[in-house]
């Protein structure tokens, strides 16, 4: 599965480890939520970076106190309108997180630009689509009207634009 | 009114052009039914029984005379000549072709106006008063809010994968006319012990096949926490709505599941973990809207008109209409005229395009270039001189606009049922036509006075029957339409849920039914006593023992 990042399909230097997979000296591990907890102790000393993979139903679980340690975390779409990960990204983004957000699973060029709004830049994506379609999808529209988005493709806020003096919301720390 | 500035303009039309490439690709077989489906939604296109169908948003039920001009044209250039108010202040057009759709919503954003998230699991169009504005009971109008939330969830990128559609609905006056109290979210300005204003915020009322009258999450939200405040709302839903099953995903199940007193202290907590920086923009924008919304220039006139008095005296059919049709107006000299699109024989909340284009110059040349919708599926014209009403009543009469049953039995509210959609067990429209011909007698309708009858044609509830005086809905038994009858329900500020009277009736027999039901309410009212206070006195027993003992 291609991997998009800033409009172009690059390579996933991330490994994925599953629940029983020893740590082997890689320099970036993502692991699941579970095991995130397991094994903190372990895990926060490794040399290399560290990400997570979530559920989004995972409703008791408090990622805050790992996320300033962690390099990614991983938000499933199970379904293209299952929009349960748009709210947990707006929360790690709301929350402080800055670094690596990335959406996996059912994932349609229409959706690109919301997901990109709410603070995912990367995105596990099927071979279907060509990189075009990605490209123009991740630019659909020019005006939001919501503020506190990330304008990653330069769309710009209506009420800020409108209410000139006012600057738009402070642009949030972006990885990537 | 609200007028778009370049930036309304700019999004409409990059919304036009985004989706005449989605339907290009789908007449060319580049995309699939299934791919398409979700995107045709979003811009309120269906696939219903015989056609498509086109839902256009009308924000707050508010439109001028140009926009409803542009209504009829569409109606006489794409459809067959009509289309078909709805109860959520909406117009749907019942005959369209796919590749006819961009040209319409490009005509519909000439002036501005379009179909965004009139369809689809996301916040639909928000609706409000039909008299706001004019009323005289009104603390505030609330349009602008309307307005505010209009843009703040047009392609929300956070919230147009929700669990299920949603829908939110504004008064601003203690007489509520926009059923709040069965919306997902349902908002009434009041004013606190120190005369500010501020939001009553109602969650997880709705009709459909669990009927439930929302709960109160904040007695008093100050005005201008409101989106942040709904924001937070939106995300407890969205990440705790249920998915598993779309009969379970209404926000209202949330609240009923997890309890009131859980569902809100999660949103306060919600609420209170994102404080949003500052909300001076929204403030400013809101007061941007508002200006669109000043009163327009009214006339200083005397409470009594002797034009309108001649004409009452002289004219036994104007006054009757006049009597059904008007509402008090907060100026002297002015009145509200309902509309009603009701007349006896016809379809609940349809009008020809020619019908669309006299309402359009009568509101031009007599209601201050306004006109509104109502959930009743009337068309209002809120601001009539009493000088000018038996002209306009003339005009409307020599169109087939003049039925005088306002809030009366013929007034009926009806969904498309199974004439056209796809989703029916049975017919509406026919019901409602047969009971509107019934009560077709104007000095029986008057004798029983208001009362709300509301017409379903699935569990589904569009005509909204858990809510009406006298509820009717349509199911199908073993290939068989009948129809179930509710007593008591009411969307008003004392929001009921209508009992079921007992065991259903076929289709030829409802009118009588109804017609019995009646009969036994005057029977046993108290003076002066409408329906829906006799039934709420006596209860079901008597109605019941009226219909099934003749049984």
């Amino acid at each position: 599965m291609p991997l998009l990042k800033n409009n172009a399909f690059v390579a996933d230097d991330w490994v994925h480890l599953a629940d029983d997979e020893a740590v082997a000296g890689q320099a970036k591990v993502t692991v699941s939520a579970e095991r995130l907890v397991r094994d903190w102790d372990e895990l926060v000393r490794l040399p290399g970076l560290l990400g997570v993979r979530l559920a989004n139903t995972s409703r008791e679980f408090d990622l805050n106190p790992f996320l300033p340690q962690l390099g990614l975390v991983v938000l499933p779409f199970p379904a293209f309108g299952d929009g349960r990960s748009y709210s947990i990204a707006r929360q790690l983004r709301l929350d402080g997180y800055q670094s690596e957000l990335r959406a996996t699973g059912n994932i349609l060029p229409d959706q690109l630009q919301f997901m990109l709004q709410v603070g995912f830049d990367t995105f596990d994506v099927t071979e279907r689509f060509p990189l075009e379609a990605w490209q123009k999808a991740s630019r659909q529209m020019s005006l939001a009207y919501q503020r506190g988005l990330f304008r990653k493709t330069g769309e710009r806020e209506v009420w800020s634009e409108r209410h000139q003096g006012f600057a738009p919301w402070e642009e949030q720390p972006h990885a990537g | 009114m609200y007028r778009y500035d370049e930036f309304d303009h700019q999004f409409v039309r990059e919304r036009t052009e985004q989706f005449r490439d989605q339907a290009a690709r789908r007449l060319s077989g580049e995309m699939s039914e299934d791919e398409f489906r979700p995107l045709r939604l979003m811009n309120g296109l269906y696939l219903q029984l015989h056609a498509y169908m086109l839902r256009v948003a009308i924000p707050y039920g508010t439109l001028s005379s140009r926009q409803m001009r542009q209504l009829g044209y569409i109606a006489d250039r794409w459809d067959k000549g009509y289309g078909h108010f709805t109860t959520r202040q909406n117009i749907q057009y019942n005959w369209i072709k796919l590749e006819d759709t961009a040209d319409i919503l490009k005509a519909l954003a000439d002036v501005e106006m379009h179909a965004i998230q009139t369809s689809g699991n996301c916040i639909r169009n928000v609706t409000t008063d039909h008299w706001a504005g004019a009323a005289a009971d009104e603390i505030a109008d609330p349009r602008p809010v309307g307005e505010l939330i209009r843009q703040w969830s047009s392609l929300h990128p956070e919230f147009s994968f929700l669990p299920r559609k949603f829908k939110i609905a504004i008064t601003g006056a203690p007489t509520d006319r926009a059923a709040v109290k069965v919306h997902d979210i349902g908002l009434r300005l009041h004013r606190n012990e120190s005369g500010e204003a501020g939001w009553e915020v109602m969650v997880g009322g709705g009709q459909g096949r669990t009927p439930m009258i929302a709960v109160t999450v904040r007695e008093f939200l100050p005005e201008k926490e409101l989106i942040p405040y709904l924001e937070a709302i939106m995300r407890v839903y969205n990440l705790y709505g249920r998915r598993d099953n779309k009969y379970k995903a209404r926000i209202k199940i949330l609240v009923h599941e997890i309890g009131a007193e859980k569902f809100r202290s999660e949103v306060e907590a919600e609420y209170a973990r994102h404080p949003q920086q500052t909300t001076e923009v929204e403030e400013r924008e809101l007061a941007r809207i508002a200006a669109y919304f000043a009163d327009p220039r009214f006339e200083k006139l005397s409470r009594f008109s002797p034009q309108f008095e001649d004409a009452r005296r002289t004219n036994p059919a104007f006054a009757r209409w006049a009597t059904n049709n008007l509402a008090t107006h907060k100026k002297d000299g002015y009145t509200i005229v309902n509309i009603s699109l009701k007349a006896p024989g016809e379809i609940p909340g349809d009008a020809t395009g020619e019908q669309m284009r006299v309402m359009a110059d009568l509101a031009e040349a007599f209601s201050h270039d306004e006109l509104r919708v109502s959930h009743a599926q009337n068309i209002v014209l809120p601001h009539v001189k009493l000088n000018d009403v038996y002209t306009v009543w003339q005009k409307l009469a020599e169109h087939g606009l003049a039925a005088s049953n306002h809030g009366l039995a013929g007034d009926i509210i009806a969904c498309p049922g199974l004439d056209y959609c796809s989703l029916a067990t049975a017919r509406s429209i026919p019901i409602a036509q047969a009971i509107s011909r019934r009560f077709a007698d104007d000095r029986r309708q008057e004798e029983i006075g208001n009362i709300k009858i509301n017409i379903s044609g699935c569990i589904n509830a569009c005509g909204h029957h858990h809510v009406g005086h006298i509820g009717i809905l349509g199911l199908d038994k073993a290939g068989e339409e009948y129809y179930q009858i509710t007593l008591g329900g009411s969307s008003s500020e004392k929001a009921s849920i209508g009992t079921i009277l007992g065991p259903g009736f076929a289709h030829d027999d409802v009118p009588d039914v109804i017609y019995k039901i009646l009969e036994t309410y005057l029977k046993l009212r108290s003076p002066g006593e409408e329906f829906l206070a006799t039934y709420r006195r006596i209860g079901v027993k008597p109605f019941k023992e009226a219909i099934y003992a003749a049984a």
